[in-house]
């Protein structure tokens, strides 16, 4: 019997002919962590009696999260980090430099075949790379940094097959809150999800990412797209790493096996507080007026999300109650829509941007929602006070949904913005 | 290890922003933590987890956030135990590299009633429901987690496998 992507990356980072069940001790290649888990992870390394870290090389720490920082704490806890950092020669991304998920790859970091842990449960955006990437936490981060090895239980693995063609104004975003409509917040637990089909090889990379960074939230350890011509030719313009893409055996065993068919998928969003309560723009029969429009973050913070939005917004002006806040994932990326003209284009339509990083996702600064408010956004996550505000309300949708409803002052669909 | 307690019962997809938002994640104090443990859910839960310190909760329970601290705020509030018809995977290995004792049945998780008096057995994978008299089987963890579980948590281990190779 073959093997799935999952099986055969564990098995080589093991050295054992790991299948799914399987408890199995691996190498990891690479560890990362943010600012609102590393500095219990460097508690717990002390805690542990660590002396050094088993590759330098091989950690990576971003300060996203809080970034600059908003409280005295916080600033400690960044002090933490950097000191950490300059004791064991481990790479830190200081504030500004962007959200590490969107640094692990765009750096050239991370390469097909790898295997990888995160102290940050959207870890598993790098599946998009073909790599075996997913969430722990901090003590498992401190573990990994002093030793380099974690047990990993091996996934069974859902093979989603993505058919059809993406119409006009409809985005990877929408795809994928779709299958967490379909699948249900736990209905990956435990499991890694393989995506194949059309949809996917028409995807651009950046694209693609979106997908795999919410895997979690059906459950999901990682979600994997094999590596084509496309995702070799990225991840070459970025790294000098040599790397060996893995692929599934045509005979690898699959739990389960969803086919979707996009070709006639309209704009999704996931209504609160669930990422899995899912409905189509046209399906939301009552007019939900938004009070804030968030857009960036790991999921949708990328080039291609905030040209889309400058595309929608040019010479409009936003609903004067909304407050739209945009993210840019890294600095190369606001770099880039600087320069392009799409930062002028949505602040001359009222947005506003701020430091590339996780903005106000995670509720702890740059646009904590008011009581009562509806806020629509690219984010990942529509828990209950996610955003620092459990009397908030929190709409996800893609970049262009955003985008058209902050003009729009309500939930609205792109659709008509991006025609013709 | 025999875990004795009244219940307080949850619901599905209790996730880890409403165990602790990501604004307390500034403190690494247990104690600290504790004190805003489900707050977002249930505002009297300091309260009343004194007297009811095992947690039964629905599917899902813990999914979301990577973040440590809910386990760490949840055994510090003086939970003894959580029962779920499941656990997402981070969290379910962040209770157990923390030392917070997990159990995973649905049956259990849907037949238990908040306030029945329980005893909970780990070495035999048991929980009595005393209040009913009904008895539910849970599966054993396997015998590698059995070792982290039996040291205390990850940190422990990996604390007398750093001593011992130095």
């Amino acid at each position: 019997m073959g093997k799935t992507m999952a099986e055969k990356i564990l098995s080589k980072k093991s050295n054992t002919s790991a299948k799914a069940g399987d408890l199995v001790v691996a190498q990891v290649d690479l560890a990362m962590g943010q600012d609102g888990t590393t500095p219990l992870a460097i508690r717990s390394f002390e805690e542990m009696g660590g002396k050094g870290v088993f590759d330098p090389d091989r950690i990576i720490l971003v300060i996203d999260h809080n970034a600059p920082s908003p409280l005295e704490m916080v600033s400690r806890l960044h002090d933490s980090m950097r000191n950490f950092s300059q004791k064991y020669g481990v790479k830190l991304f200081d504030v500004g430099c962007g959200v590490c998920h969107e640094l692990m790859v765009a750096q050239g970091l991370v390469v097909p075949g790898d295997l990888v842990i995160g102290a940050d449960s959207h870890t598993c955006t790098y599946g998009a790379l073909g790599a075996f990437s997913t969430g722990v936490g901090s003590t498992e981060l401190a573990a990994v940094m002093i030793g380099g090895k974690l047990w990993f239980k091996v996934p069974e693995t859902i093979k989603v097959n993505l058919v059809g063609q993406l119409p006009p104004g409809v985005f990877s975003k929408d795809v994928i809150l779709h299958l967490a409509g379909k699948l249900g917040a736990d209905g990956a637990t435990y499991r890694s999800l393989e995506f194949y089909g059309p949809v996917i090889d028409n995807l651009e990379v950046e694209e693609r990412l979106t997908i795999s960074n919410m895997a979690v939230e059906v459950g999901a350890k990682t979600g994997l797209i094999p590596p084509d011509e496309k995702t070799i030719a990225w991840v070459k313009q970025r790294s000098k790493r040599e790397f060996e893409p893995v692929y599934a055996d045509s005979d690898a065993h699959y739990i389960d096996t969803i086919t979707l068919d996009c070709s006639s998928l309209s704009p999704q969003i996931a209504l609160p507080h669930r990422v899995d309560q899912v409905s189509s723009v046209e399906e939301i029969n009552q007019e939900i007026p938004i009070q804030e429009a968030f857009l960036g973050t790991c999921t949708n913070g990328r080039a291609k999300d905030i040209e889309v939005a400058a595309r929608i917004l040019t010479g409009k002006k936003i609903d004067p109650r909304v407050r739209l806040i945009v993210a840019p994932a890294s600095r190369e990326i606001f770099m880039q829509a600087v320069k392009a003209g799409w930062v002028e284009a949505i602040v001359e339509a009222g947005g506003t941007f701020v430091t590339p990083g996780c903005g106000p996702c995670v509720g702890t600064h740059q646009g904590v929602p008011g009581d009562g408010w509806n806020v629509i956004s690219t984010a990942n996550r529509n828990f209950k006070g996610r955003m620092g505000n459990n009397q908030a309300f929190i709409y996800l949708g893609s970049p262009a949904t955003v985008a058209a409803s902050a003009l729009e002052g309500k939930i609205a669909d792109p659709r008509k913005y991006l025609e013709g | 290890m025999i875990i004795q307690g009244k219940t307080l019962k949850y619901g599905d997809n209790v996730d880890t922003d409403v165990i602790i938002p990501a604004r307390y994640l500034t403190a690494t104090d247990p104690q600290e933590l504790a004190q805003h443990c489900l707050e977002g859910l249930d505002s009297d839960f300091p309260q009343k987890v004194s007297s009811s310190p095992i947690l039964v909760a629905g599917r899902n329970f813990g999914c979301g956030s990577s973040r440590e601290h809910a386990p760490l705020a949840i055994k510090a509030s003086g939970v003894k135990a959580v029962i779920a018809a499941s656990f997402a995977r981070i969290f379910y290995r962040n209770a157990l590299n923390i030392g917070l004792p997990i159990l995973e049945s649905e049956e259990a998780a849907e037949k238990i009633k908040e306030g029945d008096q329980l005893e909970i057995d780990l070495d035999k994978g048991e929980i009595k429901n005393l209040t009913t008299q009904e008895t539910f089987k849970v599966e054993p963890f396997p015998p590698f987690l059995q070792e982290i579980i039996e040291q205390g948590g990850l940190m422990n281990l990996v604390k007398k496998r750093v001593v011992h190779l130095s």
